[in-house]
């Protein structure tokens, strides 16, 4: 399977993300530049985190607004894979494109550090090669991560099973409500979450529990 | 309102610029005439203490710089060292201490982004920062804003950025309650041939502006970073810059691009004096002239004078001399990431620095003397008093060893930072192998299956100021050694050197000595300081803070499988003590936070032990010998295992004959050159015998088992409780004061 990363100024794992990406396919992804229109044919779709054009609005608010995301919008709606961490999470629910939104953390500091997650629903493109149930290691670095969606959306996100990865055994870095570390869409091809599984893929990050994560959205065997 | 360029020169305004009569005596001759308003400012920033180093030449020049792995020492940018396979690291360290006690959060943050400026302007991707903070006392009214204000714009820079905050310090004590210390360390990796420079060459060619638009802010800013503090300090405010780490990101990216496109003669940051003195370094290094047009320079404020536009110190920009037929290719670069690109000046032949604003000559002043002649001093100084030696025998032993071990590992001083470095991002980039926490951090190098990085910030100020000599070499040693404990072979280092008012003979007196005791460590250990940064004046109204002389070192790591972490131990391995036991209680911790004295002498520091024992402990951890190895360091001996009970979360079974010597000296002196490193039942006899062998003093302590700390009879504390008194200190310090630092 193909891949793309989108590149916007201010994002600064895409590095990671790109490296993490040949790693684990043999290939490197396709990179899609802040000005592009249209996305080459690819089966999945990553935005990478940091902080695009500095974040200085609402998190993600700026990036949401640029024409790629138009081009990311039509992708999505055809059925790709599109998959957004971090800061690619906050710009998929600023692009309207994931429900809720992402406040500044409940301590109103960055939060660098391992947490625990749990892997809620293990029947989407994104998790498939975890089992329902798994309770995984990954970092998370950011600054709004704080998960929120009113009542009526969290209801059918939690109803629809929408919610692919929980913080586990009280590790919730952030606040988030229903201790929300990442979500799909209803039709179940757009994820955002939080956590870095891009930081955890090889013996020298300490750990390959991102991994699966990989492995699943792009298809490859286990 | 535009000031004018007429203002007259009065002795007020001379030294409301900080030039002392006799300095601007200096100018006078060397124009032939009175310089104007613009001239008066570009002198003053450029023969500030900050920028001139007047105090500090004489004796920075002693410091060895040399080796086979140096590809460029102090006087550039940054530092170059060789790492091998066509590699090199280039790194600096720098403070921000007068910016950072006026407003926290935008001082801390432009020193970060200053110090990643220095090494990509070389042409290096900056993958590993550190950050040496020190702070007043816990219960200073200023300190807790202090605290919250730098960590955060420390972090804010440098996450947003995008580079691994992978160690650093952080310390209280009443002598810095006026004055805190921030000092920024950065280093990148480039290619050997691809190193950039700011040396000028050829003539008629053009001088571009890059990077964020001019503004007012900063004007000022080394000059004010070049005198102590008083009651005014309100008022400095003004001078502090604001950052913009997304700009900066973006400007890492282009200038990148446009070094591999070839299209850089020479190239050099903005930082103090800004446009002033990058202009200056460019062509005074390169023999050159340099002419600008500030009519050209891309402004973000209206009705700016030649005055402002040459002491701002705004953020996120570049000065560099350009390929001219390579001028639409990299523009484009600079247009495609949204930054500004203005050719602003040329190169000439005649060594002139001329400054053009709306069709005047506003400056015209000759380029070497501004940089090469500035004043320098050989100021008096005087060597401070030193203490008597103190035995161990003349200092009280505490009632409860367990009490004072757990009130050491929870102490403002001793307890884990992690409050601090969880709101750094140590991750990014997926290379980091040892986060902060240990000795040293550790990342490995992009592109080699094996080879890592180690990277440790190191001084302790109450030695220095006991025994600048001997605590000059004391926190070169500790950094070598720190380099050394994960298996690191240390390659060079980078002084940042923070001290009172210089024009004060005892002040000097300590700058001259713990200079001295750095260079015959450095010497003795093999270890260049190849940049560097002298920041004086840390002073309030009189008091200046301890002598700090911050020492920050890389080191190499040739196959990372192989490195040792404070946190190996397994169940069964024994606990071997590397180097001496424990003897000296003077200028310890203990002393001061146990018995509540400040006297003795700090201990001693004999390099060749140093190397001995160092290279000894090196090459078993690269024989994979230990399962964990920790120097001994404040605290000494106990709060070592301590550190490593807790770190592995295994108990320690220490047994310590009471034959040895006096039990607080043994578990708190502080001696050097020492080790503990955990090895395995089958290899325990093995490595006893090198280091009998390699002449280096061993002791069997112990065992790895249990679930707690026992040291003889002396004391037993499981490693739950030394944990969460080490835990506990910084977010219940935190946490405690209702009113919590904005982001300034």
């Amino acid at each position: 399977m193909k891949s793309a990363v989108l590149l916007l100024p201010g994002l600064n794992r895409d590095r990671d993300m790109i490296a993490a990406l040949t790693k684990i396919s043999g290939e490197p992804p396709i990179t899609v530049w802040q000005t592009e229109t249209e996305i080459p044919d690819v089966d999945l779709i990553v935005i990478p985190g940091g902080f695009s054009y500095g974040d200085y609005l609402r998190c993600g608010a700026i990036a949401a607004r640029m024409p790629v995301m138009e081009a990311v919008r039509r992708k999505a709606e055809a059925g790709v894979r599109v998959m957004g961490v971090c800061n690619g999470f906050q710009i998929l629910v600023e692009a309207g494109l994931l429900p809720g939104a992402l406040m500044r953390n409940a301590s109103l500091k960055f939060v660098c550090r391992e947490v625990q997650l749990q892997v809620t629903n293990a029947d989407t493109a994104f998790s498939a090669h975890y089992n329902r149930g798994d309770i995984i290691r990954c970092p998370v670095a950011h600054h709004d991560g704080n998960y929120f969606a009113a009542p009526d959306a969290l209801k059918k996100l939690e109803d629809n099973d929408q919610v692919v990865f929980r913080y586990a055994n009280g590790t919730n870095p952030n606040g988030s409500i229903n201790d929300i570390a990442g979500i799909v869409n209803e039709a179940g091809n757009v994820l955002g979450m939080m956590p870095h599984p891009e930081n955890l893929i090889e013996a020298a990050h300490g750990g390959t529990d991102g991994n699966a994560l990989f492995t699943s959205a792009l298809g490859i065997a286990a | 309102m535009t000031i004018p360029n007429e203002i007259q020169i009065t002795p007020d305004l001379i030294e409301a610029h900080g030039l002392k009569p006799d300095e601007y005596e200096r100018i006078l001759e060397l124009m032939g005439r009175e310089p104007s308003f613009t001239e008066l400012g570009i002198f003053s920033a450029m023969w500030n203490e900050h920028c001139s180093y007047k105090s500090s030449k004489k004796w920075l020049r002693t410091l060895p710089t040399d080796g086979p792995q140096v590809i460029q020492g102090p006087g550039e940018n940054a530092g170059v060292v060789d790492i091998g396979d066509g590699d090199c690291i280039v790194f600096k360290m720098e403070s921000h201490n007068h910016p950072s006690y006026i407003e926290p959060y935008q001082g801390a943050a432009t020193g970060v982004g200053g110090i990643l400026r220095d090494v990509f302007t070389m042409g290096a991707r900056p993958v590993a920062a550190m950050n040496a903070l020190r702070f007043g006392e816990p219960d200073h009214p200023k300190t807790h804003h202090l605290v919250a204000g730098v960590v955060a714009g420390v972090g804010g820079y440098g996450n947003c950025f995008g580079v691994p905050t992978v160690g650093g310090e952080v310390e209280f004590d009443a002598r810095y309650n006026g004055n805190c210390l921030v000092n920024a360390f950065a280093a990148g990796l480039a290619k050997s041939d691809a190193i950039f420079y700011s040396r000028a060459e050829g003539i008629g060619l053009p001088v571009v502006y890059l990077g964020a638009k001019t503004g007012r802010d900063g004007v000022g800013g080394a000059t004010m970073a070049s005198a102590e503090f008083d009651g005014s300090i309100e008022e400095k405010r003004p001078t502090v810059q604001v950052g913009d780490p997304f700009t900066e990101k973006c400007l890492l990216e282009a200038c990148l691009e446009l070094m591999a496109s070839g299209a850089v003669i020479a190239i050099q940051d903005m930082g103090a004096a800004g446009l002033t003195c990058s202009a200056v370094e460019m062509g005074a290094k390169g023999d050159l002239g340099i002419e600008l047009d500030l009519d050209k320079v891309p402004v973000r404020e209206e009705n700016m004078s030649a005055y402002e536009m040459m002491l701002s110190e705004s953020q996120e920009r570049m000065l560099m001399v350009l390929r001219p037929e390579m001028e639409a290719e990299a523009q484009a670069i600079f247009v495609k990431w949204g930054l500004d690109f203005a050719i602003v000046g040329k190169t000439t032949d005649d060594l002139r620095f001329r400054i053009f604003h709306q069709g005047d000559l506003v400056a015209d002043l000759p380029i070497k003397e501004l940089g090469d002649e500035a004043p320098e001093y050989d100021r008096p100084w005087r060597e401070t008093g030193l203490y008597p030696p103190l035995p161990a025998q003349q200092v009280e032993e505490p009632e409860d060893y367990g009490k004072a071990l757990l009130s050491l590992v929870g102490s403002a001083n001793n307890s884990s930072r992690r409050w601090v470095f969880e709101q750094y991002d140590t991750l990014i980039q997926g290379n980091s192998l040892q986060l902060p926490g240990g000795d040293a951090g550790v990342v490995r190098v992009d592109g080699h299956p094996g080879k890592a990085l180690a990277f440790s910030s190191d001084v302790t100020p109450r030695y220095c100021e006991a025994d600048p000599f001997e605590g000059g070499k004391q926190a070169v040693a500790e950094c070598w050694r720190n380099l050394t404990a994960t298996g690191a072979d240390p390659l060079a280092s980078t002084d940042n050197l923070n001290f009172g008012n210089p024009e004060r003979p005892e002040i000097m007196g300590q700058l001259v000595k713990a200079i001295e005791g750095i260079g015959e460590a450095c010497s003795a250990l093999g270890f260049p300081i190849v940049s560097g940064n002298v920041s004086l004046y840390n002073e309030t109204n009189g008091e200046a803070i301890l002598p700090t002389p911050t020492m920050a070192g890389i080191g190499l790591i040739p196959d990372w499988s192989q490195m040792a972490t404070i946190g190996g131990a397994n169940d069964g391995d024994v606990v071997i003590l590397l180097g001496w036991d424990g003897t000296h209680l003077g200028q310890s911790i203990y002393l001061r936070d146990i018995v509540g004295q400040t006297d003795g002498p700090p201990p001693p520091v004999d390099l060749y032990a140093e190397k001995r024992n160092g290279d000894f402990v090196r090459s078993a951890i690269r024989n994979g010998q230990f399962s964990a190895c920790h120097d001994i360091s404040d605290g000494g001996l106990s709060v070592c295992l301590a550190e490593m009970a807790i770190a592995s979360a295994k108990g320690l079974q220490i047994d310590l004959d009471s034959e040895l010597g006096p039990a607080h000296a043994l578990l708190f002196g502080e001696d050097q050159a020492r080790y503990v490193a955990t090895v395995s039942a089958e290899l325990a006899n093995f490595v006893c015998m090198n280091a009998e062998g390699a002449g280096v003093p061993f002791r069997r302590l112990g065992t790895v088992t249990g679930s707690r700390l026992t040291i003889g009879d002396l004391l037993s504390i499981s490693v739950e409780e030394l944990r969460s008194a080490y835990e506990s200190w910084f977010p219940d310090y935190m946490d405690g004061t209702a009113a919590m630092a904005g982001e300034g």
